[in-house]
């Protein structure tokens, strides 16, 4: 990984910073704004073949006045879920009651009016090593799954899974294929007015969204371009902060096609609230499609039978997977 | 406890008649240039109290622009700040500054002033039999030092945080870059300044602490024989003497990363910007615990008090307190679960942080145990301290699930984690404050508080920030992130909610400070033990409100009958 690069990005942000940040980030977010509608524009007008998916109510989003998990769509969700669901929440619900019970029981037995003289008793060594010793054993009941999870969650993608690369800016989310001819999407979040006509949830709808095929290991990996970002998706059970001058990496695995919306989770200035994350989950096929569409290359094919169809609009496509974005990227504009 | 109230009674009596004696300074002497604990404790209070109302008065301001989503009134406050009509870029810049002056405020200018500052310099004294505390000079300037951290911290309210506008808008985490080269205003600076100030307050106020309970404790009291309150601020010294120096070197590295160009936290001079959260934290962490364990100490003595028992497990609630602060310092990572830690290091970090719920298992189970048995009356501070131990487990628990690095994952930063912090701070700490204030404030006042308002004032308080917090949790599980001034609209439902119980919670904080003026007004005299035979520590052997100088003949403790 080039972490020389980012270190330079950062640099140049810092530069720039210095130089009047005055007008800067205004400036800044307004231009990617534009850029990014024209490129979408052209994008469309080009391939004519993409359209974004329609988000499903309550799938991949919040619901009205929901009160528990998203539904998920990543196998390390479903894990996730199950132990919180089946395990911590009902042996925290089983303490809490198990605790206001108790007071509400020596509150009733003990008064005043019932006991008026109190007992001396303040040492009861039995007792005192039972309610040590069986927190312990809870806990370790926990700690177990609990451990094993992380390792799940850590297990690493195999080489040839497609590598994508989010990087958080103030305030938007860009989003690199290197193993894709170096295509680049920049990602904004849509005026409520749009996002409602698209039938998409105001403040969640972006306008290009983070588009990645379904069913395959997906190497993402989070960098923060200025200041520190968090990447976040709560149905897919993903959260990566994106710090600058360092590259943090995860598997994602995405079950299902659909649209997955995340907020940015880590302060990162004015318009923190207003860096959403919408990732577009399509079946392979599809995502090379889309990835042609917007002229970049499949260079990384896990799966070649999906990849038929498109296979032939991309004869150039010989990079090694391993290469470096910055190498495929002066390929990308002959695509 | 070994101590009991009949042993020392005569020591009481010998004093009361002093008291006309007391060569008081006069006003200015006395209260700028103080050098008497419970004079330094009391302005402490008053400060906690002021700086209670601006804190709490900042979440109102949040909780009003959350009741909705969409952007309601934050663009109309930040044009009436700047004097000018604001842009919606200056109008979520003002949301930062909100939430970052609604973090600083309620942990260094409230809860630690109240809970240390106020009722340790008060009570700890007191309870082991001490004239003063060691340096009554160093502890007038612990005290001024935190006035004028406060006062910096205003300051930066009103000159540029970064190009969108006024104040610091860091979050009281602070975390670089944004802290460092993200908001190069000085409003950043005098924030971050404001937190040296108090630090050093707090150093000094722990060096005084820590000297006065090693040195200055009665004949006859052995550290086995302290009041657990006693114990809870020992142990709460040594986190803040061992834990605030780390969080100076880290803002001081923030502050020449800002200003003389070093790159501690910036990549581009091969610095890291996690190592300031692993230092911040590293910090952070044992700060929880410094703002709660007085608490515990606190609950300890009322649920002792009201239950006319002496507390059970008496060791095993002070070295749990011991554990607590141990262990607190080894589970700093918790709190970076997503910032891309190796797995080793997240399995460890689970494992760690688990081991805390024990001793605070031992805590919780142990006021249960001193209740059992015991004749319990219900008067204000029981009720608070009931009301603290069920919160307080609710908080807990839910700690327990954030343990967990791989559930984490999905919670970290949403408003699940605002609950848990709320639940063991807003409605542990906070509540154990109002539970020693009603425990307390006849024998600092010497004057008695309505009981029926007290009541209210508790059964109102429970309901409003139930209400407020207890939603949050599911917003959490929804996935709505924290420092967000606007959301989608599925989070309107439980938001509204939690706002309509800051309104009820507000209320009763009002009937609070009506209590109090009706205090003054028209309450009758304490007597010196108003508790009866439950309050055995040293302070109800002493007159309401002590003598301004007490012990001078010092109090003789003697083995306990058993």
């Amino acid at each position: 990984m080039n972490i020389g690069e980012h270190a330079r990005r950062a640099g140049s942000a810092i530069a720039a910073m210095g130089l009047g940040i005055g007008s800067l980030s205004q400036a800044a977010f307004a231009q990617a704004a534009e850029k990014a509608t024209e490129a979408a524009a052209t994008a469309t007008a080009a391939a004519g073949a993409y359209v974004p998916m329609k988000p499903v109510p309550g799938i991949g989003q919040p619901v009205d006045g929901g009160i528990g998990f998203q539904q998920q769509f990543s196998p390390n969700g479903h894990y996730a879920l199950w132990m919180h669901d089946a395990l911590l929440m009902p042996v925290i619900t089983v303490i809490s009651l198990f605790v206001l019970g108790l007071l509400m029981w020596v509150a009733y037995r003990y008064r005043q009016g019932k006991n008026p003289v109190a007992s001396r008793t303040s040492h009861n060594t039995v007792i005192e090593v039972v309610w040590t010793l069986v927190p312990v054993l809870i806990l370790v009941g926990i700690a177990i799954p609990s451990i094993s999870l992380l390792a799940k969650q850590y297990k690493p993608a195999p080489e040839n899974a497609l590598t994508v690369k989010a990087t958080g800016n103030q305030w938007y989310w860009t989003y690199s294929y290197p193993d894709n001819g170096g295509l680049e999407v920049i990602s904004n979040m849509l005026p409520d007015d749009e996002a409602v006509k698209r039938g998409e949830p105001a403040k969640l709808a972006v306008d290009n969204r983070l588009v990645l095929p379904v069913g395959e290991p997906i190497r993402l990996q989070t960098v923060g371009a200025d200041v520190i970002h968090a990447f976040a998706v709560p149905s897919l059970w993903f959260k990566l902060d994106a710090v600058p001058g360092r590259i943090n990496e995860k598997v994602l695995v995405i079950e299902k096609a659909g649209v997955y919306y995340g907020q940015c989770s880590e302060l990162c200035g004015a318009r923190h609230g207003y860096m959403p994350i919408a990732i577009e989950a399509l079946p392979r096929d599809k995502f090379n499609a889309w990835v042609l569409s917007q002229g970049g290359t499949i260079d990384n094919q896990p799966k070649p039978a999906a990849a038929a169809a498109p296979a032939a609009a991309a004869p150039a496509a010989v990079v090694p997977a391993a290469a470096e974005a910055a190498a495929t990227e002066s390929a990308a504009p002959a695509a | 406890m070994a101590t009991t109230a009949e042993t020392f009674q005569a020591h009481g009596d010998a004093h009361d008649h002093a008291h006309d004696h007391d060569h008081k300074p006069g006003f200015f002497a006395r209260w700028f240039m103080s050098t008497n604990h419970k004079d330094i404790g009391t302005l402490y209070l008053i400060f906690a109290i002021f700086a209670g109302v601006i804190g709490g008065a900042v979440s109102g301001l949040m909780r009003l622009e959350l009741e909705q989503p969409g952007i309601q009134y934050l663009v109309t406050w930040a044009s009436i700040a700047d004097g000018k009509p604001a842009e919606l870029n200056s109008a979520l810049h003002l949301w930062n500054v909100l939430i970052t002056a609604h973090g600083l405020i309620m942990v260094f200018f409230m809860v630690m002033p109240a809970i240390i500052g106020g009722f340790g310099n008060w009570f700890v004294p007191l309870m082991i039999g001490a004239p003063d505390m060691a340096f009554p000079r160093m502890n007038n300037i612990s005290f001024w030092l935190t006035v004028a951290g406060f006062c910096s911290l205003m300051f930066s309210a009103f000159v540029p945080g970064d190009s969108t506008g006024n104040g610091a808008g860091i979050g009281w985490t602070a975390y670089a870059p944004l802290s460092t080269y993200g908001s190069n205003g000085p409003a950043t600076d005098f924030a971050i300044f404001s937190l040296h100030l108090a630090g050093a307050g707090s150093i000094m106020g722990a060096i005084n602490f820590i000297t006065t309970i090693f040195n200055m404790r009665a004949p006859g009291m052995t550290l086995h024989k302290m009041p657990l309150f006693v114990w809870s601020v020992l142990v709460t010294a040594f986190l803040l003497l061992l834990s605030l120096p780390v969080l100076a070197a880290a803002i001081t590295m923030l502050l020449t990363d800002r200003n003389f160009g070093t790159t501690f936290f910036d990549p581009a001079g091969g610095g890291d910007p996690v190592l300031y959260q692993h230092l911040f934290w590293f910090f952070g962490h044992p700060e929880v615990y410094i703002m709660i364990l007085p608490g515990f100490g606190i609950i300890s003595q009322i649920i002792s008090t009201f239950s006319k028992k002496p507390v059970f497990g008496y060791l095993g609630m002070a070295y749990a307190m011991v554990a607590i602060g141990v262990v607190g310092f080894i589970v700093w990572a918790h709190h970076m679960y997503t910032t891309g830690l190796s797995v080793n290091t997240k399995m460890y970090f689970t494992a760690a942080t688990m081991v805390i719920a024990v001793p605070t298992g031992i805590k919780i189970f142990s006021w249960i145990a001193t209740m059992w048995g015991g004749s319990l009356s219900f008067k204000a501070p029981m009720v608070w301290a009931i009301g603290f131990i069920f919160l307080f487990t609710v908080g807990g628990v839910t700690g327990v699930v954030l343990s967990n690095g791989g559930i984490d994952d999905n919670l970290h930063d949403t408003y699940y984690v605002v609950a848990h912090f709320h639940y063991v701070l807003s409605l542990g700490a906070v509540t154990a404050l109002f539970a020693g204030f009603y425990y307390w404030f006849p024998k600092m006042s010497g004057k008695m508080y309505s009981e029926l308002l007290a009541q209210l004032h508790f059964w109102i308080f429970f309901v409003g920030v139930n209400l407020i917090f207890f939603p949050m949790h599911f917003l959490g599980f929804q996935g709505m992130p924290r420092r967000y001034p606007d959301y989608p609209a599925a989070y309107e439902h439980w938001n509204q909610v939690a706002t309509l119980g800051y309104k009820i919670m507000a209320v009763s904080v009002l009937i609070f400070f009506i209590n109090i003026l009706w205090t003054f007004v028209a309450g009758r005299k304490a007597e010196g033990n108003y508790w009866g035979e439950g309050a055995t520590t040293l302070e109800w052997t002493l007159s309401s409100p002590p003598p301004f100088h007490q012990f001078e003949t010092l109090p003789v403790i003697e083995d306990a009958k058993h």
